[in-house]
C-alpha cells in the first residue's frame, strides 16, 4: 500500500506488547466488564449506585484498553498517538459537555417534556 | 416532482417504492433538462466509444491510484457540479425577481419544487462543489509539497474519490427519479421527519451525504497520515509550506467533525426507517438536539472549507510579492488556534433557539475571539506584500479580490456574533449575505486562485492570464451586485427562502441580486472560454521548467505536469522555501549521481467497484427496495474482502525508466535556460 517513502521512516506508531501485557489488560476488563453485569443482574445495589458503578468501570475499561491493548505511553515512538489521544478526549469533552449544557438550557426554557 | 398522489407507502417487494409515476416526465421545467442530459449523455457515450478510450480511460483514470489523476478528477467533477448549483441559484434569484407583491403566488415555480431548488444549492454548493475542490487541490498539491510520491494509502484515496461521486451521482439522478429534499441543507427534523417529508427526498439527501461523507472521513485521514508520515527527509513541522499546514489542520477537522454528521444523519435515518424516535415531535424525541448535532459538525465543516484557501493565499502572495511569506509562524498558529476554537462557537448557528443568556454569552464571545486569529492572518498577507515586487497575476486578482471581500464578510460575521443583534438577523436574508461573503469570497475565491496557480504543475501548460484577470472582475462585481442588495433586505426585514413575497419595496433590490448573479454567470462562462483557449493554445503555454512563477515550495522542484513517481530522489530539505533556497545556492535542477528503482502502487479496480456497489445500496434503500440494498451492500464487503486477497498491489520503477524521464526533463530545462539567456 504505502510507497517507498514510508520504508524510510517505519517502526514509528505501532508498537508490540508482550504476551504478559495482553493477558493483565484481558484480565481487567473481564473483570471490569463483570462487575457491572453482576451488579445489574443480581440487583446488588440501589438504581443511583448501580449506574455509577456502570460508569466508573466503563472509564476505567477505556484506560485498561489504551493502555494495554493500543499501548499508549509517552515514549518518542507513542508520542504522536498520544497527542491525538488527549486532543480528541479535548474534542470529545466539549462536544460533549457542551451539547449537556446546551441541552439542559433548552430543554428548560422550551419547556420540553412538560 | 411527483404530486401527492404517486406516494407509495407500502413499498412493494420487487420494486419498492418505485413506479413509472416516479419520473416527472410531466413536469415543464424538468423534462427539457431531462431530454438535454439524455441527449448529451448519449453523446459522450458514443464520442468515448467511436474514438475508442474506454480502455484509456479504465487503465490511466478511473483505476487510477496516483494523486495528480485523482486530484484532477476531483476537480472536473466539482466544476460540472458547480454548473448544476449555480443553476439552481439563477433560478432562486428569477423566481425571486419576479415573485412580486401583486403576482402573489407567482413566479414560475410552485413552492414544492422552489423549496428542492434552495435545497439542492446549499447541499451541492458545499458538499459537492466546495469540497471536492479542496480535496482536489490537496490531492494534486499536498504530496508535492512535502517531497512524496504518493499519498500514504493510495487504493483509499481512489475509494474516497468514488465513494463522493456517488454521493453525486445520487443527488443528480434525484432530479430525475422521485424528487429531492425540499427541507432546507440540513433536513431539520421534525420536517425532514417521515411525518411531514413521506417519499424520497429526504431519503435521497441521507444517503448521499451518507455515503460521501465517508469517503470524506476517509480522505481526511489519508491525508493526516500523510503529512505527519511521509515528509521528505529532513522537513520538520515548521518547514512544511503553509498549503500542507493549512491542509493538515482541515484534515484535523474533518477526522473530529465528520463523525458527528455520519452519526447525526444515522439517527434521522433510523427515525425515517425503522420508527425510532430520536428527532420527532412526540414520544421523547428532541429535535433540538439535531439542530445542536447537526452544527456541531457543520460549524468546522465551514473552516475545513477555508482554512486549505487561507493556504493557497499563502503560497501565492509569497510567490508573486517575490518575498518570504510575513510571519510564518504566526500564520501556522493562527491557524491551529482556529482549528481548535472551531470546535466551541457551534451554538451561534442557532442562538435564537432558546439556549438563554448565559449559554449565548459563552458561544458569542467564543465567536468573536475567533476573528482574531484570522485578523491575524489578514496581516501576514498584507505585510508579506509590504515593500514585495507584488507581481499582479490571474492569482494574484483573486487574491487581492478576497481580502477585500472577506474582510467584509467577516466583519459581518462578528455582527451576527452578538446575540441580541443575532435575534434580529436570524434567518434573514442577512444571514444569507454573510456566508456568502465568507463562503465565495473567501473559499471559492481561494480555489479558482489555487486553480490558476497549480494547474500548470497539473497539465504542463499554464491557465490563459487575461482571461483570468477578466473572470476574476467579473465574479467579484457579480458578487457584490448580487449579495450587498441581501444585506439591506435583510436589514429590512426579508427572511430567508422566500417563495413569494408581498412587499413591492424589495422588488428593485432583487432585480439588482439577480442582474449581479447574471455578472457572476458572465464570470463562470468566461472561465470555462478561458480553459478551452488555454488548451487550444497549450503549445504556447507550455510550462517547460516546471517551475512556471519563480515559486518557492517543493512542488515546483518537479517537472509540469510531473512524473507519476514525482519526485525521482527524494529531496533532502534545507529550508521553508526548499525549492527557492535551492535555485539561490544552485543546486536546483541536478541529476543525482544515481538513480535508483522505485517503489510505486498498482492501479486497482476495486476503489470504483465497491463505490459502484454502494451507489445500488444507496438508490435501493432510498426506494425502499431491500433485496436490491442487500446485494449492494454485499457487493461492497464481497468485493473488499476479494480486493484484500489480491498479492499483486505494487511494483518497481525500472532505473531506466527513470533515467529516460528525467534526462528529459532537465534537457527541456536546460535548453529553455538557453534560449533564454
Amino acid at each position: 500500500m504505502s510507497t517507498a517513502t514510508a520504508t524510510d521512516h517505519s517502526h514509528g506508531g505501532a508498537a508490540h506488547g508482550s504476551v504478559k501485557e495482553y493477558v493483565i489488560g484481558l484480565m481487567l476488563s473481564i473483570v471490569l466488564t463483570a462487575i457491572p453485569f453482576s451488579v445489574l443482574m443480581y440487583d446488588l445495589l440501589t438504581p443511583v449506585l448501580t449506574l455509577t458503578v456502570i460508569l466508573v468501570c466503563a472509564i476505567a475499561q477505556i484506560f485498561v484498553q489504551l493502555i494495554f491493548f493500543l499501548h499508549m505511553n509517552s515514549s518518542s515512538e507513542q508520542i504522536w498517538n498520544t497527542t491525538s489521544a488527549v486532543f480528541v478526549v479535548l474534542i470529545v469533552a466539549i462536544v460533549v459537555i457542551g451539547s449537556i449544557w446546551i441541552m439542559e438550557h433548552l430543554n428548560h426554557n422550551m419547556l420540553m417534556g412538560h | 416532482m411527483g404530486s401527492k398522489a404517486t406516494i407509495i407507502t407500502d413499498p412493494d417487494p420487487l420494486t419498492g417504492k418505485l413506479t413509472w409515476d416516479s419520473i416527472p416526465v410531466h413536469d415543464p421545467v424538468i423534462l427539457p433538462v431531462m431530454i438535454a442530459v439524455a441527449l448529451g449523455g448519449i453523446f459522450l457515450f458514443a464520442l468515448i466509444t467511436k474514438m475508442g478510450k474506454w480502455r484509456y480511460l479504465w487503465d490511466e483514470w478511473i483505476t487510477s491510484v496516483d494523486h495528480k489523476k485523482i486530484g484532477i478528477m476531483y476537480i472536473i467533477a466539482a466544476i460540472v457540479m458547480l454548473v448544476r448549483g449555480f443553476a439552481d441559484a439563477l433560478m432562486m434569484r428569477a423566481q425571486q425577481a419576479l415573485a412580486t407583491a401583486d403576482s402573489v403566488g407567482a413566479g414560475y415555480l410552485p413552492p414544492e419544487h422552489y423549496d428542492q431548488i434552495f435545497t439542492a444549492h446549499g447541499v451541492i454548493m458545499i458538499f459537492f462543489v466546495a469540497m471536492p475542490l479542496v480535496v482536489g487541490l490537496m490531492n494534486i498539491v499536498v504530496p508535492l509539497q512535502i517531497g512524496a510520491r504518493d499519498v500514504a494509502f493510495p487504493f483509499l484515496n481512489s475509494l474516497s474519490f468514488w465513494l463522493f461521486v456517488v454521493g453525486a451521482v445520487l443527488v443528480n439522478v434525484s432530479l430525475f427519479v422521485g424528487e429531492f429534499a425540499a427541507t432546507g441543507w440540513l433536513a431539520y427534523p421534525p420536517l425532514s421527519g417521515l411525518e411531514y417529508s413521506p417519499w424520497v427526498g429526504v431519503d435521497y439527501w441521507l444517503w448521499a451525504l451518507q455515503i460521501s461523507g465517508i469517503g470524506t472521513l476517509l480522505t481526511g485521514v489519508n491525508f493526516f497520515v500523510t503529512t505527519l508520515r511521509m515528509r521528505a527527509p529532513g522537513m520538520k513541522l515548521m518547514q512544511m509550506p503553509v498549503f500542507t499546514w493549512t491542509s493538515l489542520c482541515a484534515n484535523v477537522l474533518i477526522i473530529i467533525a465528520f463523525p458527528i454528521l455520519t452519526v447525526t444523519i444515522t439517527l434521522l435515518t433510523l427515525d425515517r426507517y425503522i420508527g425510532t424516535n430520536f428527532f420527532t415531535n412526540d414520544l421523547g424525541g428532541n429535535q433540538m438536539m439535531y439542530v445542536n448535532l447537526i452544527w456541531a459538525w457543520g460549524h468546522p465543516e465551514v473552516y475545513i472549507l477555508i482554512l486549505p484557501a487561507f493556504g493557497i493565499f499563502s503560497e501565492i502572495t509569497a510567490t508573486f510579492s517575490r518575498k518570504r511569506l510575513f510571519g510564518y509562524t504566526s500564520l501556522v498558529w493562527a491557524t491551529a488556534v482556529i482549528m481548535v476554537l472551531s470546535m466551541v462557537v457551534w451554538l451561534h448557528h442557532f442562538f435564537t433557539m432558546g439556549a438563554g443568556a448565559s449559554v449565548n454569552a459563552f458561544f458569542g464571545i467564543a465567536t468573536m475571539i475567533i476573528s482574531v486569529p484570522t485578523g491575524v492572518k489578514i496581516f501576514n498577507w498584507l505585510f508579506t506584500m509590504y515593500k514585495g515586487r507584488v507581481e499582479f497575476s490571474a492569482s494574484m486578482w483573486w487574491t487581492c479580490s478576497f481580502l477585500f471581500t472577506f474582510t467584509i464578510g467577516g466583519m459581518t460575521g462578528v455582527m451576527l456574533a452578538v446575540p441580541a443583534a443575532d435575534f434580529v438577523l436570524h434567518n434573514s436574508l442577512f444571514l444569507i449575505a454573510h456566508f456568502h461573503n465568507v463562503i465565495i469570497g473567501g473559499a471559492v475565491f481561494g480555489y479558482f486562485a489555487g486553480m490558476t496557480y497549480w494547474f500548470p504543475k497539473a497539465t504542463g501548460f499554464m491557465l490563459d492570464e487575461k482571461l483570468g484577470k477578466v473572470a476574476c472582475a467579473l465574479w467579484t462585481i457579480g458578487f457584490f451586485a448580487a449579495f450587498m442588495p441581501l444585506y439591506i433586505l435583510g436589514f429590512n426585514g426579508m427572511t430567508r427562502r422566500l417563495n413569494y413575497y408581498d412587499n413591492p419595496e424589495w422588488t428593485p433590490l432583487l432585480w439588482i441580486a439577480a442582474s449581479g448573479a447574471l455578472i457572476v454567470l458572465a464570470g463562470i462562462m468566461t472561465q470555462f472560454y478561458q480553459i478551452f483557449v488555454s488548451i487550444h493554445d497549450r503549445h504556447k503555454n507550455k510550462d517547460v521548467t516546471g517551475d512556471p512563477w519563480n515559486a518557492r515550495t517543493l512542488e515546483w522542484a518537479t517537472s509540469s505536469p510531473p512524473p507519476f513517481y514525482n519526485f525521482a530522489e527524494l529531496p533532502k530539505i534545507h529550508d521553508r522555501d526548499e525549492h527557492y533556497y535551492k535555485k539561490e545556492h544552485g543546486l536546483a535542477y541536478q541529476a543525482p549521481d544515481k538513480y535508483k528503482k522505485i517503489h510505486m502502487p498498482k492501479n486497482t479496480w476495486a476503489g470504483v467497484v465497491i463505490s459502484a456497489f454502494s451507489l445500488v445500496m444507496g438508490f435501493a434503500f432510498v426506494w425502499h427496495i431491500w433485496w436490491m440494498a442487500a446485494f449492494g451492500f454485499l457487493g461492497m464487503i464481497g468485493s473488499w474482502i476479494m480486493y484484500s486477497f489480491e498479492r499483486n498491489k505494487d511494483y518497481y520503477v525500472p532505473v531506466e525508466q527513470v533515467e529516460e524521464i528525467e534526462a528529459k526533463h532537465l534537457d527541456a530545462v536546460r535548453q529553455h535556460a538557453k534560449t533564454n539567456s
